[in-house]
């Protein structure tokens, strides 16, 4: 089944909360090469300014793609995993993703485009806290390889 | 200790970021699937990455784009100093069972020392080839 057109524009429910905690913070910064005290010593980001220890730059995904999920998993938008190739991503920070928030996603299909027989759908999912401040923006364009 | 933000004073456009050299084994992306709920197996089992026509194992584009946004924040002096970040995924990582390396170096392109916005263009490459594209970052310096 090819991919759905139909979808493009679609705004989901919002997912959620995420509850971010510390160790995910510390197992992902540590995944990533990181030693930055900003992931791992809360003293040192209250002494910056922060709440308590913040995410690496990348952690959204991890909840971006959870709110992908529902449009991804849905049999009707026609998208086979298996064909699936990360193309882009790009993440706006309004604050950083700080352990224990507890995030809202809403997922938005912004654009659907065919070219050369594969799709480009580009995601978009806007990240918030319980009190409705913007957290994060993560815009994501997946490639769906046609059939040969 | 407090941390030290890099002061926007003393970046210049055309200043050079790195080259530093990441490596990456397939302990590395074990860490990194259970971390970021990835657990596609083209990223941890070279048997399943061979069978879908993949030369290797190959990292998740998430895990070298958390790699290069380690650089980019290590620079800055503080991961939340990151305020914009993006990349195109162009070629893959291969990961053989001995590890592999990816390389980092940036340019400074722009410097507001007003607001302390940073641009910086991001060079990705492993093997010598360039694995990302279009990769840049906006860091806030103090």
């Amino acid at each position: 089944m090819p991919v759905n057109t139909d979808y493009q524009g679609r705004e989901y429910p919002p997912s959620g909360p995420f509850a971010v905690d510390a160790a995910t913070i510390m197992e992902f910064a540590a995944a990533v090469g990181s030693t930055d005290p900003m992931h791992h010593d809360a003293e040192a980001a209250r002494a910056a300014g922060y709440a308590d220890i913040i995410a690496p730059p990348t952690l959204a995904v991890r909840y971006a793609q959870q709110c992908d999920a529902q449009y991804i998993g849905d049999p009707d938008a026609g998208i086979d995993f298996s064909r699936v190739v990360h193309g882009e991503q790009t993440f706006v920070h309004h604050r950083p993703i700080t352990a224990g928030d507890e995030l809202i996603g809403t997922l938005h299909v912004d654009t659907i485009r065919m070219a050369g027989g594969h799709a480009m759908v580009t995601t978009r999912t806007e990240l918030s806290d319980l009190t409705g401040e913007a957290v994060c923006t993560s815009v994501s364009t997946i490639v769906v390889r046609g059939g040969e | 200790m407090a941390q030290q933000v890099r002061p926007v004073a003393g970046v210049a456009v055309g200043d050079v970021i790195g080259p530093v050299t990441v490596p990456v084994g397939r302990e590395t992306l074990v860490r990194y699937a259970a971390a970021s709920l990835d657990g596609n197996p083209i990223h941890q089992d070279e048997g399943f990455a061979r069978s879908v026509g993949l030369p290797d194992v190959i990292a998740h584009g998430m895990w070298t784009m958390g790699a290069v946004g380690t650089v980019v924040a290590d620079w800055a002096g503080d991961a939340g100093r990151v305020v914009e970040f993006g990349t195109r995924f162009t070629k893959p990582v291969i990961v053989p069972a001995g590890g592999n390396e990816v390389v980092v170096e940036g340019v400074v392109s722009s410097v507001d020392t007003g607001s302390g916005r940073v641009g910086i263009d991001l060079t990705v490459t492993s093997g010598g080839e360039k694995v990302l594209g279009r990769c840049a970052a906006v860091v806030r310096l103090a």
